[in-house]
């Protein structure tokens, strides 16, 4: 048995915390974002952490993380090498890359990018100076999570994270990369903040990367809120690669207005502790949700995807498809809660979760539940957790393939489902080659970004050719 | 006859082979001997261990092989891994082919052939080589251009699925082919063709176990020997009249001889 160290984090502490360094962060505060904070922090001290007496927690417990002793960084990492932790080159991809160190843009020389087609992206804290109006009319009206003090907390302490505004109309050239990379020499507690707007009929690709730099232990505690208006079009990804001493929980909330579509993808590769906590409201009729995950859990790792999808509104449909291989004493949660609201009639709602256990250690809880007060409405879901399959195991043996190959040929099989729907074709082959090295037991954090696999200089070999799959 | 020559032409002999499941005994005491060059057809009705006795040559381990031993080209066989008899020439063809999805039969049957190539000492075939290959052996069954970029076995028809067992076994060029009830569910024109293709590849140098539980597909594919499996053991062995004989005096002959 390891000793179980006391609970270095806590409500108290946060609290205390709080008041200790409420001046160096609300200098810069409006008076309605003061307003917001109080009224914050009080949502804090009501809720405070989950414990896995909480009902969306009840299998993923923050103990471990909550042992240890993290610094709380009040200002944005100096002295850092900015070329070397974002030396990112997806071959082909040909991205807006706006970067996060220890979840602080980093700017080169602008801290807010403004395109010529009126999109303005870059720091959320630069953002708020220059913009007050927008992000104030958006800021925390997304981000509602009754189940946990998590953003509420985000909300009281948030200083800095991305500010993407895309006007009505605008439909963005090219995918913007969001690339939020950890990287100190001391234990971090994070909380960054994002804020994303999409206007009326507008287009956007976004490729979300969280990354750890070296093997230094962190918690971060990242907010996103998106708001998609009327008719609006979001190609969402959001890439987790950290290392085996990290914890993430991150909280993405969604607003759909009328007729607005959402492509969103969660590709879990690698943590210690990870939870998604997908949040996602039908504020208009006829939206379109498709969520996707993947996950690829070893060791003593631990991923917990929690989606709740609010159909609100008449003729929205969801489909939730979540995947996920489970090596060694690696533990996994699903919990989906579709609620369909009595009025959201003609609602399709789907969801999905199938996990593969390699070992009699690894274990997963999936539960999809349905919540559904009309009448006119088509729900399903179905979950399944097991083995490789035996059958096809002999099958492929039979032909002469090697035990060890037609592992990798059926879990790669198993998650192409999920890596064949990314619409970006560079980073769908990207992911292509990190699930491979990841299925091949060789990546667990690269020394860089975690894009920085298969370079020039380390190219990626694969023993049996996959590409054609 | 001198003592090397038993080798060259002997393939594979299967002496007092006993094999369970779960701890129930399925074959009990098979003798069976097939040579280069030849055709074998193993018949009997259901639930005597036909299926079983392919499953235990091509190595499935949900079988235990309790006593007895399997030679082939005078290798113990038990030895070998499943993959590592594939790559020695054992061939078998499912009764139910399994359906992976995600894995396209394209990059199955390259990975396959490489691996088996790569076994060999050859190098991988290059990639216009593999499609000409793919190309003239999907012909040998009258596949049809679309089915090999699909993934394998899923969504198939049963007669597709029986045709790509043998465009498999075409691709894979086995010695010693195990064919599991390959006529089964196969309307007569899927069964004219794939006998076609077990046809075209008979030589000399390799040999076919013909399991099947009807006559009818011995029409198309001649045995030279026809063997009567009863209860987990070989109880009658003759030439292709044998077929003849049992289709039409039906199983109930070999019962009602067995009990006497």
């Amino acid at each position: 048995m390891h000793p179980v160290n006391p609970e270095l984090i806590t409500k108290e502490r946060m609290l205390d915390l709080f008041t200790g360094i409420q001046p160096a962060i609300v200098q810069n505060d409006s008076p309605a974002f003061s307003g917001i904070r109080k009224k914050a922090i009080e949502a804090f001290r009501q809720l405070g952490f989950p414990d896995t007496k909480t009902e969306s927690w009840r299998h993923s417990s923050l103990k471990e993380s909550f042992s240890l002793n993290y610094d709380y960084p009040l200002s944005p990492p100096e002295n850092a090498d900015i070329q070397k932790v974002f030396r990112c080159n997806i071959p082909h991809l040909d991205t807006a890359i706006l970067g996060q160190l220890n979840g602080w843009y980093v700017s080169k020389d602008v801290p807010l990018m403004e395109l010529g087609n009126g999109i303005i992206m870059g720091s959320l804290a630069e953002a708020r100076k220059k913009y007050p109006q927008i992000v104030e009319k958006h800021f925390t009206r997304y981000a509602n999570d009754p189940e946990s003090g998590f953003t509420a907390l985000n909300t009281a302490f948030a200083q800095d994270g991305i500010f993407i505004f895309v006007p009505d109309g605008v439909k963005s050239p090219k995918p913007v990369q969001l690339i939020n990379v950890i990287h100190a020499d001391r234990n971090l507690f994070l909380q960054t903040r994002n804020l994303i707007l999409l206007g009326k009929n507008s287009r956007l690709s976004i490729v979300h990367c969280d990354d750890s730099y070296n093997l230094q232990a962190s918690f971060s505690n990242i907010v996103t809120e998106i708001h998609l208006d009327e008719h609006a079009f979001l190609d969402h990804y959001k890439l987790q690669n950290l290392n085996n001493n990290s914890t993430l929980v991150s909280s993405v909330f969604f607003q759909m207005e009328a007729e607005a579509r959402l492509e969103s993808h969660f590709l879990s590769l690698n943590g210690g502790f990870l939870r998604n906590n997908i949040r996602l409201l039908f504020n208009g009729p006829n939206g379109n949700a498709n969520i996707y995950g993947l996950y690829l859990m070893d060791r003593k790792q631990h991923i917990d995807n929690y989606v709740f999808i609010d159909h609100a509104s008449p003729g929205c449909n969801s489909n939730e498809t979540f995947k996920g291989i489970l090596d060694e004493n690696a533990g996994g949660v699903f919990l989906g809660h579709v609620l369909v609201r009595r009025d959201a009639q003609k609602t399709n709602a789907y969801q999905s979760n199938r996990n593969i256990l390699l070992t009699d250690t690894a274990r997963v809880n999936s539960k999809p539940f349905l919540e559904i007060y009309a009448d006119d409405v088509k729900c399903s879901h179905g979950s399944t957790t097991g083995q490789l399959d035996q059958d096809a195991m002999f099958y492929l043996r039979q032909r002469g393939i090697g035990e060890e190959s037609a592992r990798m040929l059926l879990m790669f099989a198993f998650a192409d489902e999920i890596v064949s729907k990314i619409a970006i074709l560079p980073l769908r082959s990207r992911i292509e080659d990190m699930v491979k090295k990841r299925l091949q037991g060789e990546l667990q954090i690269c020394e860089q970004c975690v894009l920085h696999c298969s370079t020039p200089e380390h190219p990626v070999e694969f023993h049996i050719d996959l590409s054609k799959i | 006859m001198r003592l090397n020559d038993k080798y060259t032409i002997m393939l594979i002999s299967i002496n007092n082979l006993h094999a369970s499941i779960n701890g129930k005994e399925i074959l009990k005491g098979i003798n069976l001997k097939v040579n280069k060059g030849e055709v074998h057809a193993i018949m009997g009705p259901n639930g005597t261990g036909k299926s079983t006795l392919a499953s235990v040559i091509a190595g499935r381990d949900v079988f235990e092989v309790t006593s007895g031993e399997i030679l082939y080209k005078d290798k113990d066989l038990r030895k070998l891994s499943v993959e590592e008899r594939a790559r020695e020439g054992i061939f078998l063809g499912f009764q139910y082919p399994v359906e992976i999805p995600g894995v396209s039969i394209t990059n199955f049957m390259r990975t396959a052939v490489n691996e088996l190539r790569k076994y060999k000492g050859q190098d991988p075939l290059p990639p216009g080589d593999f499609l000409r290959l793919m190309e003239e052996k999907k012909k040998l069954v009258e596949i049809t251009s679309n089915l090999t970029n699909r993934s394998v076995n899923e969504g198939f028809s049963g007669g597709e699925k029986k045709k790509n067992e043998i465009f498999q076994m075409a691709m894979l060029d086995p010695i010693l082919a195990i064919l599991d009830e390959t006529d089964s569910g196969l309307d007569i024109d899927a069964l004219r063709i794939v006998a076609n293709g077990v046809n075209k590849l008979r030589t000399k140098e390799n040999a076919f176990l013909v399991i099947t539980h009807y006559q009818r597909l011995l029409d198309y594919i001649i045995p030279d020997f026809v063997h009567v499996l009863f209860e987990g053991r070989i109880v009658k062995s003759g030439g292709k009249e044998l077929a003849f004989e049992l289709e039409e005096k039906g199983y109930d002959w070999i019962k009602n001889e067995q009990e006497v």
